[in-house]
């Protein structure tokens, strides 16, 4: 009975936008929510990949998720936000428009994501959900990251 | 109330691999004509202490196979049973066995009992067919004591709390103190002395080992019984004590490696911290400026000490890794029919840890390698006009910034014209007319292989690429040297990893990078009639008789420059391996200690890059990793200097 009750369990989200859509992860992903600040560029890395910063002692690398999924104006300024996140181990910061709530989410809000007309590969999305009468993507941050075609972490490097 | 023995597990296994290993080395080692009484004393307090232990946790694979072993090792060093080369590779075998055996405890699975009840039975055979006199009854009654305690083994139940079981130390009377005279005593003591200050090819394990001899001494004399030479004892033991200053085996203490991580990651900091204080002490005006400044110097000089210390702790001796090579080269001579001698050198030179353990998949596969193809069968090598027995050398040295490893074999070398066919075969591109360097790195291409046949142990053609790509992730490389019909030497160059590093700032357009001190010869302001150019956009630079390919560090890191024009910037003349070239720079900033952050701890390793730094202003710089950067330029040709 207990198990049953955990499942209800809601989980929290974190919404952010991306141009003029709202998308959301999974706040324990979030370790911080930072500004934009002087990023050391790496060479020969694509586009989306601003570079790295000084995260208290670590290097972490900077993905603008505007450039990568052609949204939006890639413009830094002092609103920028960068959400620091943790994925399987490793620090890794997105750029995005803005953040806005917290939300809490039940497993029965979501319905599922829908195959095209979405920025997203869908196999990176969770589903939709409603709040307030406004469509909310929530996307699996770490499939996404983790994902080859953001080429951030070496899988099996040949040189 | 019941003590939980959980918590001693990890201490039980990790101090029986080291007897598992020590057992292994000193078995090799053994000469069976002549046995080093020393050397059986150990082998053999080996297999008792793992009994000991493994009777308290009532492990019990374990105990009835050390059991045995013990029994049949106590008569060898006993002389009441000679010890023949059979012998010694039925102990190698047990010692496999064990291994497997601790390993199943370890991850709590399943144990092999038909493997432990053959070895067992083998063991037990040569007990019975060579058995002389059985003059200690107990051994008799411990064949049926599996993992129980005999009365006077009690004090091995202290496993892991004492640093060795008192009771062998009574044992070790024998054949020492049968003389009962002081003098004879100090006689074998200073012999000691002498073994183990001429066993350099001793691995750090074994040095202990034979000094446990002469500690025990002052422990047996210090707390039991009655023993007639006791009193003849106590005049020696304090000879002996300070003799044993120098190596004690009891001055060390085990301690978790993320432990020392964690150390070395916050003398990281503090060094980063104190660079910048430096930067706002510069600013700081006066007779306080002056003070802050001297004080701030003296800072830098206990953060550097710190911080050498820390990394030390880090390091082992390489021997740990060459230490199981011995066993590889004897199995595989014994497989392949070939008699190969195996030497070590180097084996005090230090790595950090890391670095060890991902060393031992490489190397295992090379000398595989070296003996597998590399050296010829007995036939063909009277023929060569070459001794019958192959050698093969391992060996391990510093240099400068790195450390480099080497396995050289006096085989038949690398056969150029069948790597070059083969080459064509599989469609691999190759220059016009390689050179031998070049096509020594083709055996490097994934599924290459000239081997005639596929042995188990090589010729499929996997393993190279994977070394290479190993030896590559480590931040280091792999060069070929080799003599047709003469051998051939695998060179492996490893950075230490020391994570400062001291380095020469420069600037490209905004950004700032930072070269490391050990690579620059020099650097200069060309004049623009030095500068020549070659087809295509390459520069060289003249410099002193020869001329330097120039590598503009703004191309190679796609960052907008101040300036474009060699002669209006900065060339660096920098040295790596066997590298040589201009970087050309916008200019250079300064000097400094940096502290090597790494970048494929949340991203990937990049070319041309060894790592990051945090200025004194917070902000990140990459640290130039100059021998990728020079393979990265196009010009093959002028890449090797003379």
């Amino acid at each position: 009975m207990a198990e049953a009750a955990v499942k209800q369990k809601d989980q929290e989200f974190l919404t952010f936008t991306l141009g003029n859509e709202n998308y959301a992860l999974d706040i324990l992903t979030v370790k911080e929510i930072r500004g934009y600040e002087s990023v050391t560029k790496i060479a020969n890395a694509p586009a989306f990949i601003k570079g790295v910063i000084n995260l208290r002692g670590d290097i972490v690398p900077i993905v603008d998720l505007r450039i990568k999924f052609s949204v939006g104006d890639a413009t830094y300024d002092e609103f920028t936000i960068v959400i620091v996140l943790h994925i399987s181990n490793r620090i890794v910061g997105i750029v995005v428009d803005g953040v806005s709530d917290v939300v809490s989410l039940s497993k029965d809000q979501l319905r599922p994501p829908p195959d095209f007309g979405v920025t997203f590969d869908s196999r990176y999305l969770l589903g939709l959900a409603t709040i307030n009468e406004q469509m909310i993507i929530l996307v699996d941050i770490n499939e996404l990251i983790s994902s080859e075609e953001m080429g951030l972490f070496s899988s099996q490097e040949t040189t | 109330m019941s003590i939980d023995m959980k918590q001693f597990h990890s201490v039980f296994f990790e101090e029986s691999q080291e007897h598992l290993d020590e057992m292994e080395h000193l078995l090799l080692d053994l000469n069976t004509d002549n046995p080093d009484a020393e050397e059986l004393n150990s082998i053999f307090r080996a297999a008792h202490s793992i009994k000991g232990g493994s009777g308290i946790f009532g492990f019990d694979a374990l105990g009835s196979v050390t059991h045995i072993m013990e029994s049949l090792l106590d008569n060898v060093r006993q002389k009441k049973l000679a010890i023949t080369s059979s012998m010694v590779d039925l102990f190698l075998s047990s010692v496999d066995v064990l291994k497997g055996i601790l390993e199943s405890y370890k991850s709590a699975r399943e144990i092999d009992w038909t493997n432990v009840n053959k070895i067992c039975e083998r063991l037990e055979q040569v007990t019975k067919a060579r058995e002389v006199a059985v003059t200690n009854t107990s051994a008799t009654n411990d064949l049926e004591g599996f993992g129980f305690f005999d009365e006077p083994e009690k004090p091995d139940a202290a496993f892991g709390f004492f640093s060795d079981p008192i009771v062998s130390s009574q044992e070790d009377a024998y054949g020492f103190f049968d003389a009962g005279d002081s003098s004879a005593l100090i006689q074998n003591n200073n012999e000691y002395e002498i073994n183990s200050q001429q066993s350099q090819q001793c691995s750090a394990q074994n040095i202990p080992a034979k000094d446990n001899k002469i500690i025990n001494l002052p422990i047996s004399s210090a707390g039991t019984s009655v023993h007639p030479s006791e009193s003849s004892l106590t005049q020696v033991v304090p000879k002996i004590k300070a003799a044993d200053v120098t190596h004690g085996e009891n001055s060390s203490i085990r301690v978790d490696v993320t432990k020392v991580d964690q150390l070395i990651n916050l003398v990281g900091e503090i060094v980063i911290t104190q660079s910048m204080l430096n930067l706002i002490g510069q600013r700081i005006e006066g007779a306080l400026g002056e003070k802050f400044q001297s004080v701030a110097a003296e800072l830098e000089r206990n953060t550097r000490e710190i911080q050498e210390a820390v990394m030390s702790i880090r390091m082992l001796p390489i021997s740990f890794v060459f230490n199981r090579f011995p066993r590889v080269v004897r199995d595989l001579s014994a497989k392949l029919g070939k008699s190969i001698d195996l030497i070590i050198e180097g084996g005090d030179t230090e790595l950090d840890k890391g670095l060890t353990e991902k060393l031992v998949d490489p190397l295992t596969h090379l000398v595989r390698n070296s003996i597998d193809h590399g050296i010829e069968s007995a036939e063909m090598r009277t023929g060569r006009n070459k001794s019958a027995t192959g050698t093969v050398i391992l060996k391990a040295a510093q240099q400068g910034g790195s450390i480099v490893i080497s396995i050289t074999d006096d085989g038949g070398g690398l056969n150029r014209e069948r790597i070059l066919s083969k080459a064509r075969e599989q469609n691999i591109t190759t220059s016009e007319n390689p050179t031998d360097a070049e096509v020594w790195q083709l055996i490097f291409a994934p599924g290459f292989s000239t081997a005639e046949q596929i042995t188990d142990v090589s010729g499929r053609g996997v393993g190279l690429d994977v070394v290479k790509r190993n030896v590559q992730s480590l931040g280091g490389r792999i060069d070929i040297e080799s003599v047709e019909g003469v051998g051939a030497t695998f060179t492996i160059r490893l950075p230490l990893t020391l994570a400062i590093v001291d380095g020469m700032c420069v600037s490209v357009g905004d950004q700032t990078f930072i070269i490391p001190l050990v690579n620059i010869v020099e650097s200069m302001q060309p004049l623009e009639k030095d500068i020549k150019s070659l087809a295509e956009n390459d520069q060289l630079l003249f410099v002193r008789d020869q001329y330097w390919p120039i590598l503009p560090l703004y191309k190679a890191m796609q960052v907008e420059p101040q300036f474009t024009e060699v002669h209006r910037g900065i060339a660096v003349l920098i040295e790596a391996n066997k590298h040589r070239f201009a970087l050309f720079v916008d200019g250079l900033v300064g000097q400094q200690q940096v502290v090597i952050k790494s970048l494929e701890q949340h991203y990937k390793r990049v070319q041309g890059v060894a790592g990051a730094t945090i200025m004194g202003d917070g902000s990140v710089a990459l640290i130039l990793d100059v021998e990728s950067l020079s393979i990265s330029t196009t010009q093959p040709q002028l890449q090797q200097a003379s």
